[in-house]
């Protein structure tokens, strides 16, 4: 092949390569275009009286105008149109007056970060998480705030599987510091401080939270109740993740690990009854739950499925008993948090 | 920088040896020919380039990818990350070993560069998980395999004088792909949010015209005399004998010698990430970068990576190689130290990028300049594996070290080991610290 034919075949190689990702590229803007203008699939109304009266807050996954914003429908019509404000974010809890939001902005470089919104909208703290976040839960009189993100980045590998959780103050973003440096017991004894992560908090008041630890190089997962004056961490439980306590305070729903491992897990929703220390496996949802799990009220469970076009979700109810089948409770919807006055 | 445009290395004017014993004056004599480097080497490093663009481009929005698009659990993104780098050190050394005995490390290369670029195609149809792991597993053996035989095909097309120049080049080439792939991915989802499978087509684009120009320009050399060819090429014919390949050569004292220097120092070298770590713990700026540290040190890896092997040709490849360990050291230090502005993190990751520079492609060109022709492609790829094997080990005894006494520390007590274990290593390769030729391995 002389030189000359060469260049020729990298120079048409090269404008079929580019111009098909120039044309796919368009294409899917155009789509995208579409789709952010088109009406929402979903029914909304005006924003305006958002955050009145008991409601789900939810992160709105419905296609068209309003995707990835915080949007909120009446505790006793969740099917009903949905009002969407002008927040976007991934994860989100809320209380009463306030919005805990973790996003992922994108950028020429992008970033994570944790806000804290009033229902106004106004920003009131803000603070760098580490990679893609994951869980965010206020405290009951919403005084503190605890979000767990995934660390992440490139070329991290050496550090496998890591999470960073931390709890703040919600009225100045001060943080508690790194739960991996406070006093870990399991089974009684004080934990070697190896390769530990933690996740999925859930507070029962200003001082006492549960969540997990994951001890990373042996596999095992356990449900910690954590003290916040004291900086300790105490076992409660074993194979617990992402616990989340009921509103009367008495069992612990979560997920469990029942098969598998790695890309093939399978996480059952559980409850865990405090006094009795009885566990539940609610394997009438046969599908693997991955979502700190969210109390609509003392029997019902709320958690977020992803469904088949990507980047959507429905939320889900199931009943604590176990003996009903699931069914969607929010179309289009993910993160779920139920404030009630 | 001076790029020649033959693809054949250039006649030796001197041997080696006479050459290492010539007396050095300073500027002129290292001047002769240093600068230039081969089209080969040239065209490898493009695509090297393009091929980084194209991997990298996918790297760098997986974890959103696979949790905020995909909507799975980012346990799993830990099991593609721990996969990704496990694979490729694992299949390095066939790659090497089959360049070998074929004498055909451009095709190796090749079929290297082409899996990952096949793979691609998987990931526009990709719809579970499984088949998104299969698709990475896929590219990574890709990278496996083309790894060794890319540096033997570098060495094969360098003088002995300019090797770790060549290195230089092509890990710069090679870099800038890593900085620019991210980039184009960000850009991509910036315009198109949820625009990842037109950052899949681009990165398949990439991946096509890398392979293209590696089919079409980068010569086919041939590290061995060419071996007689039965002249009847009918099946009667008994086949031609197997080109020597001698493991001797890998496992004699001078390779003997670098292998262990280099899994020493590996033991040391605990992981750009608990560097990151250490810095994010202590400084807002790291914090708030942290997703991004890596490319402060890719950047600085890309800027030194020609004047750290250029010096390598000068003084002594194992020289650069055993105290660019110092940059660890004082990127180890400074990230030790107890301070917490904006110049900590930047000089940490700028020796960080000094380290990379000094020991990627100079110890590939201190391999292969301790290797015969036809074992370059194995000692290349030993070499690699060594590091990548002690590197990880080194990573998980470090985990270990962190979580029982603390960040500082274990930082602490890492660097106090580096600081003994770099002047011992320097007597260990200490007959070979000068060398810049072919040595004669025995």
């Amino acid at each position: 092949m002389s030189a000359r034919v060469k260049w020729l075949v990298i120079a048409l190689v090269s404008l079929l390569a580019l111009g098909t990702t120039a044309g796919a590229g368009v294409y899917a803007w155009v789509q995208y275009q579409a789709r952010q203008n088109a009406p929402s699939q979903a029914q909304t109304v005006a924003p305006t009286d958002w955050a009145r009266g008991d409601r789900i807050v939810f992160r709105n996954t419905a296609s068209g105008q309003g995707y990835g914003l915080v949007a909120s429908v009446p505790l006793d019509d969740p099917t009903g149109a949905r009002a969407v404000t002008g927040i976007a974010c991934d994860r989100v809890d809320a209380t009463e007056t306030e919005i805990s939001c973790l996003r992922s902005e994108r950028g020429i470089t992008p970033t994570y970060n944790a806000r804290i919104f009033d229902n106004t909208g106004t920003q009131l703290q803000e603070w760098p998480l580490p990679g893609v976040p994951s869980r965010t839960r206020f405290s009951p009189d919403g005084s503190l705030v605890a979000s767990t993100s995934f660390v992440t980045g490139h070329a991290y590998a050496s550090l496998g599987f890591s999470t960073s959780t931390a709890i703040r103050k919600t009225s100045d973003g001060s943080s508690f510091g790194n739960l991996e440096d406070w006093k870990l017991y399991i089974g009684g004894k004080v934990s070697a401080p190896l390769d530990r992560n933690f996740w999925g908090v859930t507070f029962v008041d200003d001082n006492t939270f549960y969540a997990t630890v994951g001890m990373t190089t042996i596999g095992v997962t356990y449900l910690v109740k954590g003290d916040i004056k004291a900086k300790t961490l105490t076992s409660v439980l074993k194979t617990v993740e992402c616990p989340s306590l009921s509103p009367d305070g008495t069992r612990i729903a979560f997920k469990r690990v029942v098969s598998g491992a790695g890309p093939t897990v399978h996480w059952t929703p559980a409850i865990y009854d405090i006094a009795t220390k009885k566990v539940t496996v609610l394997d009438i949802e046969t599908r693997s739950v991955d979502d700190q799990i969210e109390w609509l009220d003392d029997d019902t469970l709320l958690y977020g499925v992803p469904n088949s076009s990507p980047g959507d979700s429905d939320i889900w109810e199931l009943k604590a008993d176990g003996k009903t089948k699931p069914s969607i409770f929010i179309h289009h919807a993910w993160s779920p948090a139920v404030v009630q006055q | 920088m001076y790029i020649s445009f033959t693809n054949k290395p250039k006649q030796q004017s001197a041997t080696p040896d006479a050459d290492a014993a010539a007396p050095r004056t300073p500027g002129g004599n290292a001047r002769r020919g240093v600068r230039s480097v081969s089209a080969a080497v040239f065209s490898f490093g493009i695509v090297s380039m393009l091929t980084d663009i194209s991997s990298e481009s996918i790297t760098a929005v997986l974890p959103l990818y696979v949790t905020a698009y995909l909507g799975l659990s980012t346990i799993a993104y830990g099991f593609i990350d721990g996969l990704y780098q496990g694979v490729s050190a694992v299949v390095r050394i066939a790659g090497g070993y089959t360049s070998d005995r074929l004498d055909q490390p451009k095709w190796v290369a090749f079929v290297g560069y082409a899996v990952a670029a096949v793979a691609r195609v998987g990931l526009l149809f990709v719809t579970g998980f499984g088949a998104l792991v299969a698709v990475l597993t896929a590219d990574r053996i890709g990278k496996g395999i083309r790894t060794a035989p890319r540096d033997a095909v570098i060495t094969a097309s360098s003088r002995s004088d300019n090797l770790g120049t060549s290195f230089g080049v092509h890990r710069t080439l090679d870099n800038i792909g890593a900085a620019v792939g991210p980039l184009i991915a960000f850009i991509i989802l910036l315009l198109i949010p949820n625009g990842y499978s037109t950052i899949f087509v681009a990165s398949l684009a990439f991946a096509v015209i890398g392979v293209t120009i590696l089919g079409l320009f980068v010569p086919n050399v041939r590290t061995r005399e060419p071996l007689m060819k039965p002249k009847d090429a009918a099946a009667s014919t008994p086949r031609a004998p197997r080109p020597k390949f001698d493991w001797g050569v890998i496992t004699a004292r001078p390779m003997r010698r670098v292998l262990a220097a280099a899994g020493i120092l590996g033991l040391l070298t605990i992981g750009d990430g608990f560097v990151y770590l250490v810095l994010q713990a202590r400084s807002d700026f790291a914090a708030q970068w942290f997703p991004l540290l890596y490319v402060g040190t890719n950047i600085a890896f890309l800027a030194l990576a020609i004047p750290l092997g250029r010096l390598s040709d000068r003084i002594g490849r194992a020289r650069v190689f055993v105290f660019g360990h110092a940059g660890l050291l004082a990127a180890y230090v400074v990230a030790a130290l107890p301070i917490a502005d904006i110049a900590a993190t930047v000089m940490c990751l700028a020796f960080l990028g000094a380290f990379y520079a000094a020991t990627d492609g100079v110890l590939a060109a201190l391999a292969a300049q301790l290797t015969t022709p036809e074992t370059h492609g194995t000692g290349i790829a030993a070499a690699q594996t060594v590091v990548a094997v002690t590197r990880f080990l080194s990573a998980t005894g470090f985990g270990i070290l962190w979580y029982a006494l603390g960040r500082e520390t274990s930082m602490w007590i890492v660097s106090g080991l580096l600081v003994v274990a770099i002047p011992l290593i320097a007597l260990l390769l200490r007959p070979y610290l000068a060398a810049r030729g072919r040595e004669e391995a025995a």
